[in-house]
């Protein structure tokens, strides 16, 4: 790193020299150089979702667990997760994940459970939260329709991005509009219908930006159990998985060139060479 | 609200109800036949209660679960309400929770799942569910379910605009609702001696200046 910090807002003249890149970026970017020999050790992802079954054999232990509970109007308290999944979904994103990234620090913010009407706020309560934990990924198998929480949605996505903290949430597949997904300071992902875990394709055609496996998948679920599934929700976790591979090699990365990365790896660009 | 306007409203709302519970049941007769499913459910969300509440089912448990209700927050039908997303399982019979759940309220256990929110502008009306399907899964078939989706949440917003509608009437007394019947039976020739009365009545009703 350089000792003479170039300003956050602007480079002198003469200072290019200054804007040194902390990781040496290869004229050739392989999926090898990117991730190989990665488990994503110690990178820290939080996934937003249902909870998850602590200690189910396809997850393991959790760093950390919390609950998203609505106390009064728009307000919302975190709070140590007693509960665990309420659904199955959490619990199925965290065995993707760590069948991906073995050694990534997997934690858990529910924002299921805080009724319909709590569901928004819980929503935003939880992804504030998660992005002041300073998280490296977050997954965000979710969305909401709601133009009133689209600004705020904004807001944090822009500042997790600022944070060095990756954002991805999965697309919808309806003709309808909703968000986070759809702000390009996220990475967002829709679902492919091969059965290859580490395929994925950059879309030309935004704004879905990846397609990931999300067809048929066998997935942890409640009670140590498995069930096979299929849906965007289940592709983003794929992809939050090869981001953890990826900065468990490059911690450096921002979320600018994690991205890059992807785009330069995926099967329709260069990947596999 | 003038009692002509009010009477033209109510003419407009009384039978609507129906109607568009028939639409309903239409759009789960259709989406259990296209996917030759076993059966196929709309559930409306009762924001109030935060509950979901059966409104249509095509297929196995039918009849009987008309106006069951299940939380809106949790379990599978709550995390798509809740995150907007739609989810297709298989083998979700193996899931202990779900299964008991189900067999409690339906007495039918599916072993496959389709479960697709209902998305109107920016609301979440309800979903719909089809269970135990014959085809293998492909995206195709979710971009069907996507756009049936589509038709179930219109049906789902006109019926509900009919009972909030029925709901307004019902505060304004029986009047409206008595005028609405006798609207409705001056339709055609046949209602001819009916609009002279009508037309006698309001002359001697009206206040005189």
């Amino acid at each position: 790193m350089s000792s003479r910090p170039v300003p956050a807002w602007s480079m002198p003249a003469g200072r290019a020299q200054d804007l040194q890149l902390p990781v040496e970026w290869p004229a050739q970017l392989t999926r090898e150089w990117a991730w190989g020999d990665s488990t994503g050790k110690d990178v820290r992802v939080c996934i937003l979702d249902s909870g998850i079954e602590a200690g189910h054999p396809l997850v393991g232990d959790l760093e950390q667990a919390v609950a998203v509970t609505v106390v009064e109007g728009d307000e919302v308290e975190i709070s140590e997760d007693k509960e665990g999944d309420l659904c199955g979904h959490g619990t199925a994103c965290a065995g993707i994940l760590r069948s991906l990234a073995p050694d990534c620090k997997l934690s858990s913010v529910r924002v299921l459970g805080a009724g319909f009407t709590g569901s928004g706020p819980a929503l935003l309560g939880g992804l504030r939260w998660a992005v002041e934990q300073g998280f490296d990924v977050i997954n965000m198998s979710l969305s909401t329709t709601k133009r009133q929480f689209a600004g705020i949605l904004h807001e944090l996505a822009d500042a997790a991005y600022f944070r060095k903290t990756v954002l991805v949430a999965s697309a919808h597949n309806m003709p309808v509009e909703s968000y986070p997904w759809r702000f390009s300071s996220v990475i967002s992902v829709g679902s492919h219908e091969e059965p290859d875990p580490l395929a994925y394709y950059y879309n030309p055609n935004p704004p879905v930006e990846f397609f990931a496996r999300g067809v048929d998948v066998e997935v942890a679920w409640l009670a140590g159990g498995t069930i096979r599934c299929t849906g965007n929700s289940f592709a983003t976790p794929h992809m939050s998985g090869i981001c953890a591979l990826v900065l468990g090699k490059h911690r450096e990365l921002t979320p600018f060139q994690l991205k890059s990365v992807l785009y330069l790896t995926a099967g329709n660009v260069g990947g596999g060479r | 609200m003038s009692d002509e306007l009010r009477a033209a409203v109510a003419a407009g709302v009384l039978g609507a109800e129906e109607e568009h519970r028939m639409l309903l049941q239409s759009v789960v007769e259709v989406a259990r036949a296209i996917f030759a499913a076993r059966a196929s459910s709309v559930f409306l969300l009762d924001e109030d209660a935060d509950e979901l509440v059966f409104e249509a089912v095509s297929g196995e448990g039918a009849e009987s679960l008309i106006g069951q209700r299940i939380p809106s927050s949790t379990g599978i039908a709550g995390w798509v309400l809740v995150t907007r997303q739609p989810l297709v399982l298989e083998d979700v019979a193996n899931d202990p929770r779900f299964a008991r759940d189900v067999a409690e309220s339906t007495g039918y256990v599916p072993q496959g799942l389709m479960c697709v929110p209902l998305l109107h502008e920016e609301k979440a009306l309800g979903i719909l569910n089809v269970l135990d399907r014959a085809s293998q899964f492909t995206l195709e078939e979710m971009e069907l379910l996507g756009l049936f989706a589509n038709q179930a949440a219109i049906a789902l917003d006109l019926l509900q605009r009919a009972r909030r509608a029925q709901a307004v009437l019902a505060e304004t007394g029986d009047s409206a609702e008595a005028l609405a019947r006798v609207a409705a039976l001056l339709e055609g020739e046949s209602g001819d001696a009916g609009r002279k009365l009508l037309g006698a009545l309001e002359d001697l009703l009206r206040p005189q200046t």
